[in-house]
């Protein structure tokens, strides 16, 4: 049989099922931490923003329409905190957290060594794209959102995302390039 | 086989990576599909996008899983939070399992939620202490955990199923989850954890099996 589906658990959120909660936060955490995690560059803060996330899913499944997919929305909520966060975040810190990123990656002797492996630089490369092109590859690759979904997340028009996808995917290809390993591509 | 037009082939590259994680209606699918059995270039970038879906989820899945606090945070702030609508507890949890589970599938859908918690990698579970519905959390027993190291691994779209089954048996190989975008399945290649090196040895020899298309490193 099939699960219960996320829009019937947020139905009874909605009535204050806090078991039904307990369901969609195991179901979901862990993919809206990663997602938020890649945004904001930070465990601790990715946690506390994961939290706030469903702390407002519990405030707001009243509110949740099912015109998009349950995840969909939780993603929407996740960007916009994190977004905001970031906003509120001192630029030194942040300049500070992926100045720390980038010296790991490429400073690390196990990084030196996993640059003879095409995956291993291939992911290095992924780190490396802005967060734009980061967040739009983790949402269509990772996250499984179509050009809609990723438009409504985004709050960009469907036209955009797909540009901004084949931008990403060509600033990728770029950096492996760079790097040494050429894909022909484009 | 004939090559399609540049403006054709720029348009349907833009869909490639919707395709490769399965997003796509049908229709346009199928669009996307005969025009890669048309055009090589095309099929040939195609392997590229299904490369860096593979490696994206790898690097996401390597990022770990938040720590059991942010569960006890965000329940004890649901806690404080106003009741909705006064419910007794047995009325609740009946409610809810009467939905959750019909009479006649009660086992399956019970392992189906066990299921979600332990891929979610969500190892606390939580007690119902008393009706005015505080919670409390509690570890889930070692034994029920999932032990072992894992790989996301994707088959080459000609390999039978006879295939994949002999090569799973043959490696000792066991089906954890999937699939999931681009065709990828999680698991399990030992039953302990490998060290660094001889995983990273056994992943090059599975990927030198001629039925894989990509192999990973998996948490």
């Amino acid at each position: 049989m099939q699960p219960v589906s996320d829009e019937v658990l947020i139905g009874r959120i909605a009535k204050g099922d806090r078991l039904a909660m307990q369901v969609l936060f195991a179901r979901h955490h862990v993919r809206v931490y990663r997602f938020v995690l890649r945004l904001v560059r930070g465990e601790a803060m990715a946690e506390d923003l994961t939290s706030e996330v469903f702390l407002d899913v519990w405030r707001q499944a009243g509110k949740f329409e099912g015109r998009s997919a349950a995840s969909t929305w939780m993603l929407s909520i996740a960007r916009f905190k994190a977004l905001s966060a970031l906003r509120r975040k001192p630029e030194e810190e942040l300049d500070d957290e992926t100045a720390g990123t980038i010296a790991d990656q490429s400073d690390d002797p196990e990084s030196a060594l996993a640059k003879k492996d095409k995956g291993a630089v291939l992911r290095q490369c992924l780190e490396a794209l802005s967060a734009e092109h980061r967040e739009i590859i983790d949402l269509v690759y990772y996250h499984e959102k179509s050009v809609e979904e990723v438009a409504g997340i985004v709050d960009i028009p469907e036209a955009t995302v797909k540009t901004r996808m084949f931008y990403a995917r060509k600033k990728l290809s770029e950096l492996l390039k760079q790097r040494g390993i050429d894909r022909g591509w484009p | 086989m004939t090559a399609i037009g540049e403006n054709e082939r720029q348009e349907i590259e833009e869909l490639l990576p919707w395709h490769a994680a399965g997003t796509l209606s049908r229709g346009v699918a199928q669009q996307v599909d005969a025009a890669l059995a048309r055009d090589p270039e095309l099929a040939r970038r195609y392997t590229l996008v299904r490369e860096e879906l593979g490696h994206t989820v790898q690097l996401n899945e390597s990022l770990g899983v938040p720590s059991a606090r942010i569960a006890d945070k965000l329940f004890a702030k649901i806690d404080a939070e106003p009741a909705r609508r006064p419910a007794g507890r047995g009325a609740r949890i009946g409610d809810f399992l009467a939905n959750l589970t019909p009479r006649t599938l009660a086992w399956s859908a019970a392992a189906a939620v066990v299921l979600i918690l332990l891929q979610a990698g969500f190892i606390a579970s939580f007690v119902l202490k008393n009706s005015t519905g505080e919670y409390q959390t509690a570890s889930i027993p070692a034994a029920l955990r999932e032990e072992g190291t894992f790989a996301l691994i994707r088959f080459e779209p000609r390999a039978s199923a006879a295939d994949i089954t002999k090569f799973m048996e043959t490696n000792k190989l066991r089906l954890v989850d999937g699939p999931r975008a681009g065709g990828l399945y999680r698991v399990r290649v030992a039953p302990t954890q490998l060290p660094q090196d001889e995983l990273a040895a056994l992943i090059k020899q599975l990927q030198g099996d001629s039925i894989v298309a990509f192999i990973g490193a998996a948490e």
